[in-house]
Parts: structure tokens; C-alpha cells; sequence
């Protein structure tokens, strides 16, 4: 265990505490960066799609997670981004440029998204932002000068000052990883100034914070529109990682998907947007590597332990049947998410804080120490 | 887009035999009544759903978005009922109901009462969850091709002069003014409703005087999910059962509650009154595409003005 002896105010608001962050985190981002040089093709792609859905995580972790706005409409912001690269790709802008653009006016669009969330709460705010998806979702589809609407649109491969970077090639995964670590490190540069403690305090009471002098109303438009630039710029590389886009890939159904990565990978850091994107996009993988062996390592058993040779083969059969079922992956989402929330409610980082204390304290780790108190609900109907 | 499954359209028909005898000012006239009428049934199905939601809300103040494939599931069971079984239609209805009205408890029991107290996103994404694996498993059981089933009101019409109206969007109606009733008096002249209002606004206090909490929050369930069950079974001759068909439909109940004021049972039914007319107008008056964007479009217009809805009170915490 390693006590801080702090001698300076400073210390409290560092982004690397002590001297064994800059080894780990180190460690971490020289292994992130041989990685496409060791992994192969399909994880690399795989890789590329966790670091898009991280950006998107920290951008929502800023909206959702620090400041209290719920939104389910993360998936617009993400297709204006896509659009914007796209369309002013499609004029010959250079990417330099248009990357910019698209978060500028994706964070402009979440401003404006933002001013009536200024008066809804809780529910309210949630329904607002669906209302406000299936708006962009229908403009998508509608103006079809621009968007070429439901056809979808192709996207050319990005050429960063006239080196192409080629979806599947390494530099494209660099570029993403950049983008990654720049975000991560705005959100937490965000997060010690004073800007960043206003959201913390609208988070924890709006009614308190604004007594201690916070302006409610320009902090969450702030919120809402860095949040919704950040997303526009995940929005840019999503488009070129999927070199087509269109309307139906930007559903509500992403926008849950957006929100479940906060919620599974912890939504009081930004280290659980990362460890949520790693989950939401291995899963997919992992279930299909199930399906193929689960039911061959069954019967495999099941032979083992003595059973006729076509009884096992029967059983795998069935099991196969029922793995390679149409439904079964949003039946095990749906599992997965609700499994989350009653068991791990601080989801996946809060589960790694917890190991990691356990060794610090290691013979005098208390179970007590993360055990929820049992409360009636308190209304949120009061703000 | 993923919820196109759900079409509500069979106005078609109706309305080429009553355009060949009036005038042109007349038929305009009945085209919009024909209309008026096919919104107001549509409306009624978001308003039951509607209404589950809020009956849930206002006890609990949790949001069950959930609700719609709760409703899709009660199709499933009367189609099980009565399509696999074949029961008679009111038997079936009646199993399906009761059928739903125990799953609901079950759901409050196993995911909904030990998270209860948390913040409220958290069980909003907890019925999320619920809502996928229904879908899932519903598409597993009972396949995913659009299923039907024969009700007394699939066919027939009622002949009003020259207004032709279809007798199963005429239940949906009837059925929704029934049901209110029912609930209305339910709810303010019973012990037991009594006792359930009084758990909406304070459940510590409600608590303290002697009432059973947990009994009431589980039954509370138990209503939203038969509600959501009738509105399956009488929206089963008009569309399909499919196992999207309660998304699709949840989310237009969705903003029927928060336009209503969620929290306000008859804002349910006036908000889900609204969406399903200015739907069904949208639909025939305005051009391709805005029948479906009209509702949130509206809501929107109307959250920015009230931001508690038509029926909502706006409540303040004291620090």
C-alpha cells in the first residue's frame, strides 16, 4: 500500500499521482502501440472499433457520467459527425479540415440540443434526446442531396496530407488511438478545472450548485456540446473504419448500445468508457467462438464421462441448434445488461478498483467496504 | 428503420367505398373523420401502454421501457391461447391477462425490487436489458413471422351514413374506455387503491402508516402488465404479433406519457390520444416520412414550453 505524502494543493488535482502511473501507464500505451505489429488482422479491426467506441464512451461519460444528462441520442451525434467527414470529403476538403468541422458542428448541434434539455430532467431528458435521434435519423434519410438517404453514401479512404491511411492499415489504428488518448486526456484535464467541477456539482444537486453560484444553464449546453463534438469526431473515423454509411446504421438501438458501455464499464471514470468499449465490442467475437465450441467441448465431456459415442454427437446437435439460434445474441445482451446492473452496479472498473484493493490490503480487505446501503426510494421527482 | 414492422393502415378500403357517393367538400370531411377515428383507436393502444408506464412510474418512479414488449408478449400468450390451443376468444383473453399479470410480478420481484432506491438511469437500463431479452426469447419461442389470430372483431364494419368504421379499431376504443373506468374507480373508491396512491406519493410514509409496500408495488406491477396485456390482445387483429411490434409501439407510447406528464393517468390517455391523431393526420395530409418524425416533433415543441408535459406538476426539493 502506498501512502501520498502530500506537500503541495497541486498534488490533489495531478493527472498521474505518482511516479507508478507513469510506469503503468507507459507499460500500457508501448504494448497498445506494437500491438498491430504482433495481433492479427481481425483483432487489429476489432482493436480500431474499441478505440471509436471509447471515444464515444468518454464523450457520453463527460455528458451522462459527470455532468447527470442522461441522452439516448449519442447515435445522431454520431451520424452528423459521419456525414459531415463524408459529405465534405465527397467536396475535396482535405481531412485536416474537415475533421475539425465535423466536431465543430456536431458540438454546435449538441448546444442546440442542449438548451431545451436546460429545463427537462431525468426522464424527460431522456425521451427529448430519443425524439431528437429520430429527427436526424429521418433528415439522414430525407435530404438525399447531401446524404444520398437511405442508398447511404461511400466514403473514400482518408488521405491525411496526402498519405492514404487505409482502413485495415496500422496507420489508421494509430490515428485512432491518437484521437483516443487526445479525448481521454481533454476529459481529464476537463475534469480538474473549474468547468469540470460544475458538472460534478450539477450532477450531484442541481439545486446546491446553483446556490454556490454555478450558471446551470451554461454549464450543461457546455456539457452537452463538448460531449456531442467529441462523439462528432468518433463520428469521422467510424465513417472511414466503415467506408459506408447510412441511415439505419444509426439507430436508436446504437445509442443504447453507446450508453451500455458506460453503464458496463462504470459510469464514475473514464477508465470504465474504456474497459465498456473493450466489452461491448469483444462480445460479439466471443459469442460467436462460443457457439462454434461450446457445444463440441459439451459433448466432449459428455463422452468423457462415458457416454455413447452417438448420444454425445446428438447432444452436440441440439446444442448447435440452440447456439446458432436467431434471437440469442439480444437475449444474452439483454442478459448481460440486466445481470450488470443487479450485481456489479459499478460495472467493470469498479470490479478491477475492488481486486485492485484487495491486494493493496491484502489480509484486511473488508467486504463491507463496497457494500450498498438498503434505502427507500427517495424521490426524483422533487429537484 | 427498425421499427417500420408496426402498420397501422387499413384505412385504405374503408375509404375508397365512402368517397364514390359524397361531394368533394363531404368527402374531404369524411376522409378527415375517417381518419379522426383510426387515430383516435391507434391513440387509445399508446395510451394503454401509456398508461402502464405511468401507473408503474407513479408508484415506483421506476420507468419500465420494458413496457411495449410487455404488451407484444401479451399478444404472443393469447395467440398461444387461442391460435395453439384453441380456446374461445374470451377465455383466451382472460388467460393472457391473468398469465401477464403474474409475469409482471415475477419481473418486480426478481429484477425490479432489488435495485429499487438506485438511480433512476440505472433501472431505466436494467428494463432496457429486459426489453432485448423478451424480444429475443419471444422471437425464439414463437418464431418471427408475423403472426394472427381470429378475433369477433377481425372482420365487419358498423355503417354510420356514409362514415364506414371497422369493428376492431371500434373495440380498441371501447375496450380503452372500459378499462379506464375500471381503473378509475379502482383507484379512488377501494381500500387497495387507495392504499396504491398513497405509496405514489410517499412511499416511507405509506410505510409507516401501516401498508404493505412491497404488496402494493407488486401488484401495481401486476395492473401495468394485464393493462399492457389487453392492449396486446385488442391490438391483435389490427396488426400483426410479431416480437418488434412492442418496440415499436413503446416508443411511441413513450412519448405519449411524457407528453401527457408522466405521472398523470389521464395525461396518459390524452398524450396518447394526441400522438396516435397527429400521427395518423401526419400520415395522410403531410408528405412521405413525417408521419413518423410528427409525433416527437411535437413533443419536443411541447416539452420546450412545458417542460412537465400537459398534465405534470412541477414539483421543487427543498435544500
Amino acid at each position: 500500500m502506498r501512502f501520498i505524502f502530500k506537500t503541495d494543493y497541486d498534488q490533489d488535482i495531478r493527472i498521474l499521482k505518482h511516479g507508478g502511473y507513469w510506469w503503468s501507464y507507459g507499460v500500457l500505451l508501448a504494448l497498445l502501440i506494437a500491438a498491430p505489429f504482433v495481433i492479427g488482422s481481425y483483432l487489429q479491426s476489432q482493436m480500431v472499433f474499441v478505440f471509436i467506441y471509447a471515444i464515444v464512451g468518454v464523450a457520453l461519460m463527460i455528458l451522462t457520467g459527470f455532468t447527470g444528462q442522461a441522452s439516448l441520442g449519442h447515435a445522431a451525434f454520431l451520424a452528423i459527425g459521419a456525414y459531415t467527414g463524408a459529405y465534405l470529403q465527397s467536396l475535396g476538403v482535405p481531412f485536416v479540415v474537415y475533421f475539425p468541422v465535423a466536431a465543430i458542428l456536431t458540438g454546435v448541434v449538441g448546444a442546440m440540443v442542449g438548451f431545451p434539455a436546460l429545463r427537462l430532467t431525468g426522464i424527460y431528458l431522456v425521451i427529448a434526446t430519443i425524439a431528437f435521434a429520430f429527427i436526424v435519423e429521418e433528415i439522414m434519410a430525407r435530404w438525399e442531396s447531401v446524404t444520398h438517404g437511405n442508398e447511404g453514401m461511400r466514403v473514400r479512404t482518408l488521405d491525411l496530407l496526402g498519405v492514404p491511411l487505409p482502413r485495415d492499415g496500422e496507420a489508421f489504428y494509430f490515428l485512432c488511438l491518437a484521437v483516443l488518448v487526445g479525448s481521454i486526456l481533454l476529459a481529464l484535464n476537463l475534469l480538474r478545472s473549474p468547468t469540470g467541477r460544475a458538472f460534478i456539482a450539477i450532477r450531484d444537486s442541481e439545486t446546491a450548485g446553483k446556490s454556490m453560484g454555478i450558471d446551470l444553464a451554461a454549464y450543461k449546453v457546455k456539457s452537452f456540446a463538448i460531449s456531442a463534438a467529441i462523439t462528432g469526431l468518433a463520428g469521422v473515423l467510424f465513417a472511414h473504419k466503415m467506408t459506408f454509411i447510412s441511415p439505419e446504421m444509426f439507430t436508436l438501438l446504437l445509442s443504447i448500445e453507446f450508453i451500455m458501455v458506460i453503464i458496463i464499464g462504470g459510469a464514475f471514470g473514464v477508465h470504465g468508457a474504456v474497459f465498456g468499449a473493450i466489452f461491448i465490442v469483444m462480445v460479439d467475437p466471443f459469442l460467436t467462438t462460443l457457439k462454434d465450441d461450446v457445444p463440441v467441448a459439451v459433448a466432449n465431456v459428455a463422452r468423457s464421462f462415458g457416454m455413447a459415442q452417438d448420444a454425445a454427437g446428438d447432444l452436440r446437435d441440439r446444442l448447435t441448434a440452440i447456439a446458432s439460434a436467431a434471437g440469442l445474441k439480444g437475449a444474452i445482451y439483454g442478459l448481460i445488461i440486466m445481470m450488470f446492473i443487479l450485481f456489479e452496479p459499478y460495472g467493470l472498473y469498479g470490479r478491477w478498483l475492488k481486486v485492485k484493493l484487495f491486494f493493496q490490503l491484502f489480509p484486511l480487505y473488508k467486504r463491507a467496504t463496497f457494500k450498498r446501503q438498503k434505502t427507500y426510494v427517495k424521490s426524483e421527482r422533487n429537484r | 428503420m427498425f421499427y417500420g414492422a408496426c402498420v397501422i393502415n387499413r384505412q385504405e378500403t374503408t375509404k375508397c367505398s365512402a368517397a364514390i357517393t359524397v361531394g368533394t367538400q363531404g368527402r374531404r370531411m369524411l376522409d378527415f373523420i375517417q381518419q379522426l377515428v383510426s387515430g383516435i383507436a391507434l391513440g387509445c393502444v399508446y395510451g394503454l401502454i401509456a398508461l402502464g408506464f405511468v401507473l408503474i412510474y407513479k408508484a415506483t418512479e421506476v420507468v419500465n421501457f420494458a413496457q411495449g414488449d410487455l404488451m407484444m408478449l401479451g399478444g404472443f400468450f393469447v395467440f398461444t391461447f387461442i391460435g395453439l390451443l384453441g380456446l374461445d376468444y374470451w377465455l383466451g383473453f382472460l388467460f393472457a391477462v391473468c398469465g401477464m399479470a403474474v409475469f409482471g410480478m415475477a419481473t418486480e420481484r426478481i429484477l425490479v425490487r432489488p435495485i429499487l432506491g438506485y438511480p433512476q438511469f440505472s433501472i431505466v437500463m436494467a428494463t432496457i436489458g429486459l426489453g432485448y431479452f423478451l424480444r429475443s426469447v419471444a422471437g425464439m419461442i414463437w418464431g418471427t413471422d408475423d403472426l394472427k389470430i381470429e378475433t369477433p372483431f377481425s372482420t365487419g364494419v358498423l355503417k354510420l351514413g356514409d362514415l364506414v368504421l371497422a369493428y376492431d379499431k371500434l373495440s380498441v376504443i371501447v375496450a380503452t374506455v372500459i378499462l379506464c373506468g375500471v381503473l378509475y374507480t379502482f383507484f379512488n373508491y377501494t381500500r387497495m387503491g387507495t392504499a396504491m396512491r398513497a405509496t405514489s406519493e410517499n412511499m416511507l410514509a405509506a410505510y409507516y402508516m401501516g401498508i404493505p409496500v412491497k404488496r402494493v408495488v407488486s401488484l401495481i406491477w401486476a395492473i401495468s402488465a394485464a393493462v399492457a396485456a389487453c392492449a396486446g390482445v385488442l391490438l391483435a387483429p389490427i396488426t400483426f404479433i410479431h416480437s418488434n411490434v412492442g418496440l415499436a409501439l413503446g416508443l411511441k407510447a413513450f412519448p405519449a406519457a411524457v407528453l401527457g406528464g408522466f405521472g398523470s393517468i389521464p395525461g396518459a390517455l390524452v398524450g396518447g390520444l394526441i400522438i396516435g391523431i397527429i400521427e395518423t393526420l401526419a400520415g395522410f395530409y403531410l408528405p412521405q416520412g413525417w408521419k413518423d418524425v410528427m409525433p416527437y416533433i411535437v413533443l419536443l415543441a411541447v416539452l420546450l414550453i412545458r417542460p412537465q408535459g400537459l398534465f405534470g406538476v412541477s414539483m421543487r426539493k427543498k435544500v
